[in-house]
């Protein structure tokens, strides 16, 4: 092998560098404002300034930046991180972006949070985890509803330092007036929102003044540049004093002789010997490891990731959270919370979600909507329902007790995420302002029960779905086995089959063409009741004709309808024949048979077709279950 | 201040154990993609630390595309027999069958069937709810946008309009049957970062990120080392030895090498400080159209 060169030079270089890098701070933040206020161009010139756009990228990007509004380098900087394309196709930031950077300072990530009114929720999300925010200012446009609406949610979450960069000072001839004027405005607006900072500065991202130092344009404005502001402010949160809290994530068991519990440390710091008590059970246990992977710690500070081990066998699973005696957290099923509505289907008390706090999940319903805040002015107003990226003040109840703390205690056991139980969405994002206790049981407000609100109890989104083919084409097999299937899922469902009902409810009608229709229309009706009562129903019948199934559809309004053709041709369904039917029809026994002696009109547009002489019915049954209830 | 806090690093490794966690916690059947890279080693080196002294509590996967280089396969078996976990190996039979090789079919076709196709016939077999990747946010534009839970459709395919809002560290694992859960522990690292973290920690990395005299052709600019006897030369033409490495590793026939004589990890991160180009600029998969790494994570590429 070839001999390399030395190589000692580079790790004592390296060491110097590492010792510096442990010094370095970090700072988490992110940039909100209102479209086109210039959030991504502002990023995409920290990165440049920082020298962190790289050779490959800078060429890319000039090619890319003919057509669009340069800077003097040359290069629209927005490019850099609109990295989806879609947004660079509608010239907006859709979702949520994280960059890196470093100065010789500090580490930065950014967030690179949305402005569009209807993707506010990625804002909250940005911020949840953000230490500081950078709010954007389109110098021409001053204070907008977008700017409060932002600024009220970095406040609801919590995020104590603000910037205020007041952007395209260029575009208004570096006036000094105009940037006061928007400063004060924004002052008066902020100053109830409990921002620890509050810097004003007024910037150009694209021309870069402002950025890096002083700006020779803007003589008036002595304060620091952008950069080294960021560098520099404190946004340091004490440690001391913080209450230990552990949520258990997850229960470490290799052997018999190792039951550890694993999780991170969320506050506060714990050391071998520490007395601790199960939040929920009160039980009493004492530390007796502190296990990782490195080697067993004496003591464990907020945000390690350890594995406790305990003196006594006690039953503490996932959920469980683990604090010093008198000290631990509230353990109740009513909560007063503020909550960010994220979703199109708006919040309705009443209505059971998850709520998933830490590391437990239970269900949840907002018992009292008690109002909701107006982002514009911060007063409040009553309402009904919450709809998406409106702020409400809600009392919930859980359907166990849950272990919290108010979430200006303690950011990880006060906030919480609901989750819609059919569509697994996420709904809102909610803290926790104080627990209730209450003698009584609880009093659920009153609501509307509908269909969904049955349907929901039951887990479930009610639906009809109508099978129709040949006698003997298997309809009847494959809607048993989809009943199965979903029965055991722990599903709600029913079939309304032809024999079993013409042996009841319409045993007084024949065979004419009327009495076929009505056959159908009644049939229609039971289904459309029996999913108004939250069932998912299988109507199987051969339904030959068009406007009778047309009818069945008209009839089901607007409950979830899926014709289901169970295309299987004659001769097979013949050669089956497993109720000698046809062979009666055939010597004349039984008059207007569909497929001998009455036409059967196949669906022009099945919602689905199954072929039942190419497939088995318990694949045909599977590819409906995937089309129907597979998500 | 004069309380003790966690390093920038030691932040981000509780915070990747955590999300570890949280996979083992949550779904029925995780997996965890391995690729044999840096990032790999630096996933698994967590995975370890999330979960001792239990072993890693379920099994790591990787789709062998059968371009990769001989040493990557050398390391991967060795590395499962030290650390005692479950590897599960696939290679799409279809295009082996077919014969597809990047040099007939072109990277982009050649990726979709043996990455792409390959990795999802691996999920849908396995009926894995939750597949781990060690993709970071400061590697590639469309990645930066990513979830660390990020929500997949029963056909694998991401939906980047449609991501859940992730906050704080509470993570929506909620899945709908046949849906599953792609999950990134190393979202907030930096490329810096892992080769800190892997100095650090000592981690083994694969010996061709360090350089070494290696037998290596040109192509359009790119340096190609002929791992083996498959490579096509053209006519006359002989590979020349030259010392070289890589910043990342895929297939040897579409992975560039870059001219160095950093031999250990120290010059390694101190040629980095001082490199002007980014990470996957050796790769040529992401640069066959533009937004091609959005388009392969739509359908289903890590």
């Amino acid at each position: 092998m070839t001999s390399l060169a030395p190589q000692s030079a580079a790790k004592s270089a390296l060491d110097a560098w590492l010792v510096e890098q442990t010094d370095k701070g970090l700072l988490r933040f992110l940039t909100c404002g209102s479209v086109d206020d210039g959030k991504s161009t502002l990023i995409g010139r920290l990165l440049y300034d920082s020298q962190l756009i790289l050779d490959d990228q800078l060429a890319s990007l000039k090619k890319e930046s003919r057509n669009r509004t340069t800077g003097d380098e040359g290069i629209d900087f927005s490019l850099l991180v609109d990295g989806l394309t879609a947004e660079r196709e509608q010239g907006i930031t859709i979702d949520v972006a994280y960059r890196f950077f470093s100065t010789d300072k500090r580490k930065f990530i950014v967030a690179d949070t949305p402005g569009h009114e209807q993707y506010t929720r990625n804002m909250a999300t940005g911020a949840s985890n953000a230490d500081l925010a950078i709010v954007l200012i389109d110098a021409r446009k001053g204070v907008l509803t977008q700017t409060r609406r932002h600024s009220f949610i970095l406040s609801l979450i919590g995020v104590k330092h603000v910037v205020l960069a007041v952007n395209k000072i260029d575009l208004v001839d570096y006036d000094e007036a105009v940037f006061e004027k928007i400063e004060s405005d924004y002052r008066a607006f902020a100053k109830d929102l409990g921002f620890l900072s509050l810097a004003a500065i007024p910037v150009s991202a694209l021309k870069g003044d402002n950025m890096l130092g002083p700006s020779p344009r803007m003589p008036w404005y002595t304060g620091p540049g952008l950069v080294p502001y960021l560098e520099t402010v404190d946004v340091g949160v004490d440690q001391s004093g913080q209450r230990f809290r552990f949520p258990v994530q997850w229960v470490n068991r290799p052997n018999l002789d190792f039951r550890g519990f694993s999780g991170t440390v969320a506050s506060g710091e714990i050391s071998v010997g520490d007395d601790l008590l199960v939040a929920a059970s009160r039980k009493p246990v004492k530390v007796t490891r502190i296990v990782t992977m490195d080697g067993e710690l004496s003591t464990a500070l907020a945000g390690q990731a350890v594995t406790l081990v305990l003196d006594r066998e006690v039953d503490i699973s996932r959920g469980d959270v683990l604090a010093r005696p008198g000290e631990v957290p509230e353990f109740s099923n009513q909560v007063q919370a503020r909550v960010i509505w994220m979703n199109e289907e708006h919040a309705l008390p009443g209505r059971s979600y998850l709520l998933k706090l830490g590391t437990q999940v239970v269900p949840a319903s907002i018992t009292a909507l008690k109002f909701k805040t107006n982002v514009n002015t911060l007063e409040h107003s009553a309402a009904k329902v919450l709809e998406m990226n409106e702020v409400g003040t809600v009392t919930l109840a859980t359907d166990k007790a849950i272990a919290f703390d108010p979430y200006a205690e303690n950011a990880t056991l006060g906030s919480f995420i609901l989750i819609d139980r059919l569509t697994n969405a996420t709904l809102a994002a909610g803290v926790i302002e104080f627990g209730l206790r209450r003698a009584q049981n609880l009093s659920y407000q009153s609501f509307d029960v509908n269909r969904e609100t049955r349907a929901l109890t039951m887990g479930q989104e009610a639906r009809i779905v109508w099978f129709t083919g040949l006698s003997g084409s298997g309809k009847s097999t494959v809607a048993n086995l989809l009943e199965k299937r979903l029965v055991a899922e722990g599903r709600h469902a029913y079939i309304l089959d032809g024999d079993n009902v013409r042996h009841g409810l319409n045993k007084d009608l024949g065979f004419t063409e009327e009495d076929r229709v009505e056959n159908i229309r009644r049939v229609a009706e039971v289904a459309r009741l029996m999913a108004d009562a939250g069932l998912i129903v299988l109507v199987s019948f051969i339904s030959p004709f068009r406007n009778e199934r047309r009818l069945a559809r008209e009839i089901a309004g607007d409950i979830p309808f899926t014709e289901v053709y169970v295309d299987t041709p004659l001769a097979v369904c013949e050669a089956r024949d497993p109720k000698g039917l046809y062979a009666k029809a055939r010597r004349g026994e039984i008059k207007n048979f569909t497929g001998i002696s009455s036409p059967y009109e196949a669906p022009e547009r099945a919602d689905v077709t199954l072929h039942g002489a190419a497939a088995e019915p318990v694949d045909m049954a599977e590819t409906l279950y995937a089309r129907l209830f597979g998500g | 201040m004069t309380r003790p806090t966690l390093s920038h690093l030691q932040s981000l490794e509780a915070e990747s154990i955590e999300i570890f966690r949280e996979v083992a916690a949550s779904f029925e059947r995780p997996v965890m993609m391995y690729s044999i890279g840096k990032d790999s080693s630096v996933l698994l080196h967590l995975a370890r630390k999330a979960f001792y002294p239990s072993r890693i509590p379920f099994p790591l996967l990787h789709i062998d595309t059968t371009w990769k280089f001989q040493e990557m396969i050398a390391f991967r078996n060795r590395m499962a027999k030290e650390h005692g976990f479950e590897l599960l190996v696939h290679t799409n039979p279809e295009g082996v069958a077919n014969n597809v090789n990047p040099f007939d079919h072109g990277s982009s076709r050649y990726t979709d069937i043996m990455k792409t196709q390959a990795l999802r016939q691996a999920l849908s077999a396995g009926g894995y709810d939750a597949a781990i990747g060690g993709a970071r946010r400061d590697e590639e534009k469309s990645r930066a946008k990513e979830r660390i839970f990020s929500h997949r459709n029963a056909q694998h395919a991401w939906d980047p309009k449609s991501q859940r809002p992730e906050l704080w560290h509470i993570f929506n694992t909620r899945l709908a049957p046949g849906e599953s859960m792609r999950v990134f522990p190393l979202s907030n690292w930096t490329e810096l970062d892992i080769w800190t973290y892997i100095y650090s920690e000592n981690i083994e990395i694969v010996p061709l990120y360090f350089a070494r005299p290696r037998p290596v052709v040109e192509r359009q600019g790119t340096l190609i080392m002929v791992d083996d006897s498959r490579y096509r030369l053209e006519p006359g033409e002989r590979p020349r030895e030259e010392i070289v490495r890589f910043r990342t590793l895929g297939c040897y026939p579409l992975t560039g090498a870059i001219r160095s004589d950093a031999g250990d990890l120290p010059s390694i991160i101190m040629e980095m400080q001082a490199s002007r180009t980014s990470e996957r600029e050796g790769r040529l998969i992401d640069s066959d159209q533009a937004g091609s790494m959005e388009k392969k994570k739509q359908e289903g590429y890590f």
